[in-house]
């Protein structure tokens, strides 16, 4: 098995991991019977794990976010999609790597799948962009919704970006163009959309591929309208800032929730999705079923204007008139 | 007066001081043009919409100046005046959000960074929304987002052209994700506009970017701009940081706009109102309409 990445707050655990290995070793050698003590430090190491990713904090989370192993778009369609088929290119042009998109099935249900890819190590990274997709990706997404559209499948999409892609050809292909076309031909789509952050939802690059009628969030993703970064540099004019943006800035599911932006917070296993892939893609599987049945139960005219309410809901003021503050709900 | 309401006062004293003295410099009769540096006569600029004689340069104007130069006289009747923003986060960086809107308030007079309403252009109905950069760099939050919806839905379903002047830097990050959200909620209100076949235009200036170039800034039927406005998506330096390069001269420019086909025309300011009229005429809305 591949070495775990670990992260900084979870070194209190490789004490523990360490003990357990090495009385593997030892049992691999000798007669003993250990399996008790093995039983032991693994429900001790399970328990501190859960009690520390219980308490993360919200820029700790963006470390579990950002986690070279957590599961992929292309690792989610692999462990739930079958007769998996990627479909290529923007019809202008170019095929972007950092933002993938194709037909499959789940459980017998065809569906258009569509997400942000990062990749696994440096040169992966390199070949996908880091998952920021150009203006290219972002109409190619529009392209592919279009076809679901015409031939009713219903638009899954995986959401993991640091952002969509700062650079001097994306300006000069209009990268706010392509994602503000998305934005407005999204609430006109027939068919049910659902949108799931699985990693970081960078901004408007996340948002490019987010108007959905349901939006789900894994437990330790991040949503952010700037990241943190950029945010403490701006605003604190320190970079080094960024643990305060990411607390002050509301980033996590449960503040999200609570926003009445995010619909549902899917629990992750202890330690994260990349401890246990395949439980995270069977919370993920069972999540889309559910909103997938329910969506696909509604008349176009109502799945479009509830996907119009949705959105037209969020937002924070005082109308004097009413002398009442209304937040969404 | 408890120790935070002196601190309050102490700050408004502060900020008073600081308007006096900037009126102080503008009551001159002369001014100098930052872009070549002529001296022009105050009165010359104003009557010449803030636009240089000599250079061209068009001085930025807030948006109630925007509204007198654009719309016939005594014909724009705001919308949503009243509507106010709250500080749904508790946000505080080096400063608390709550005292940022304090300070924009006071030295605008606005409640947030937009005015929306109704008006005539050329004796043409039009429903006309302008942002001003004034108020925390025309940040788009939830006030900015929820009036403009309202102008947007109005226009719909009054068949009104629409007309949006952008100044922004973008989604106001002290409202959060909320902020982010209104780029989607401005963008479903289009989509309604337009599938009922109503004309959409913004009008960039200097400078739209972020969030509302990614957003209602892109959507025109027809997108217009000012001479030499700064329109782009992400900031000058990033990009300089992510491609270690020299970026052209006149990158993110309402020109390179031009040039790259993101802009059907640029207007200067001085011939707004007119260009205004006549291509609402051609897309068939009618005077005293």
């Amino acid at each position: 098995m591949a070495r775990r990445y670990l992260l900084e707050f979870e070194k209190p655990l490789v004490e523990l991991e360490k003990q357990i290995e090495q009385i593997r070793e030892l049992a691999r050698d000798s007669e003993v019977d250990v399996s008790q003590q093995l039983l032991q430090l693994e429900t001790l190491a399970a328990r501190r794990r859960d009690e520390i990713f219980r308490a993360l904090t919200p820029a700790e989370k963006i470390q579990v976010a950002r986690h070279p192993q957590r599961p992929s778009t292309l690792d989610f369609i692999q462990m739930f999609c079958e007769d998996w088929i990627e479909l290529h290119g923007d019809r202008s042009c170019s095929d972007d790597s950092a933002l993938v998109g194709g037909i499959a099935r789940i459980d017998d249900k065809a569906v258009m799948l569509i997400g942000q890819q990062k990749g696994r190590d440096t040169k992966e990274n390199v070949a996908r962009n880091f998952g920021m997709a150009k203006p290219g990706g972002y109409r190619k997404a529009l392209r592919l919704m279009n076809h679901a559209d015409r031939f009713n499948l219903p638009i899954i999409c995986f959401i993991d970006t640091p952002g969509a892609y700062a650079g001097l050809l994306a300006e000069e292909q209009g990268q706010g163009e392509a994602i503000a076309v998305n934005l407005r031909e999204m609430f006109r789509l027939k068919v049910p959309i659902i949108a799931t952050v699985i990693g970081e939802g960078g901004s408007g690059g996340a948002l490019g591929i987010g108007v959905a009628d349901k939006l789900l969030m894994f437990e330790h993703s991040v949503y952010t309208v700037a990241s943190p970064e950029a945010c403490a540099s701006i605003l604190w004019r320190d970079a080094g800032k960024a643990p305060e943006a990411a607390s002050a800035l509301k980033i996590t599911g449960t503040d999200l929730l609570s926003l009445g932006i995010v619909d549902e917070v899917i629990k992750e296993p202890s330690g994260g999705n990349n401890w246990a892939p395949l439980q995270a893609g069977e919370a993920l599987k069972q999540a889309l079923l559910k909103y997938l049945m329910e969506l696909s139960a509604l008349p176009v005219q109502t799945l479009r204007d509830k996907r119009y309410e949705k959105f037209r809901r969020i937002g924070s003021f005082l109308e004097p008139s009413t002398q009442e503050g209304q937040l969404i709900s | 007066m408890s120790l935070f309401d002196w601190f309050a006062a102490r700050r408004k004293d502060q900020f008073v001081g600081k308007v006096i003295q900037e009126t102080d410099e503008s009551d001159g009769l002369w001014g100098k043009c930052p872009e070549c540096g002529q001296v022009v006569y105050r009165k010359d600029l104003l009557t010449n919409a803030n636009v240089c004689n000599n250079c061209g340069h068009h001085n930025r104007i807030n948006c109630e100046e925007r509204i007198k130069l654009l719309v016939d006289e005594g014909s724009f009747k705001p919308l949503n005046k009243n509507l106010s923003p709250l500080d749904p986060l508790g946000f505080k960086d080096r400063r608390a959000y709550a005292d940022r809107l304090r300070e924009s308030q006071a030295s605008t007079g606005m409640k947030d960074g937009v005015m929306t309403g109704l008006c005539q252009v050329e004796d043409i109905s039009l429903a006309l929304a302008v942002m001003d950069f004034r108020f925390m760099g025309g940040s788009m939050g939830s006030v900015v987002g929820e009036k403009i919806t309202r102008l947007v839905e109005k226009a719909t379903s009054e068949k009104l052209p629409l007309l949006i002047i952008c100044a922004s830097g973008g989604a106001r990050m002290q409202e959060g994700m909320l902020s982010l959200m209104q780029m989607a909620k401005i963008s479903g209100a289009l989509e309604r506009h337009r599938e009922a076949n109503h004309l959409y235009m913004p009008l960039l200036t200097h400078p739209t970017t972020g969030g509302v170039t990614a957003s209602f800034a892109m959507l025109g039927d027809l997108i217009l701009a000012e001479p030499k406005a700064l329109i782009g998506f992400a900031g000058r330096r990033v990009i300089e940081q992510t491609l270690r390069e020299k970026l052209p001269e006149n990158f993110q420019t309402a020109e390179y706009l031009l040039e790259h086909g993101f802009v059907d025309k640029i207007i200067p300011r001085t011939q707004l109102r007119k260009t205004l009229g006549t291509l609402l005429t051609l897309h068939g809305y009618q005077k005293g309409k």
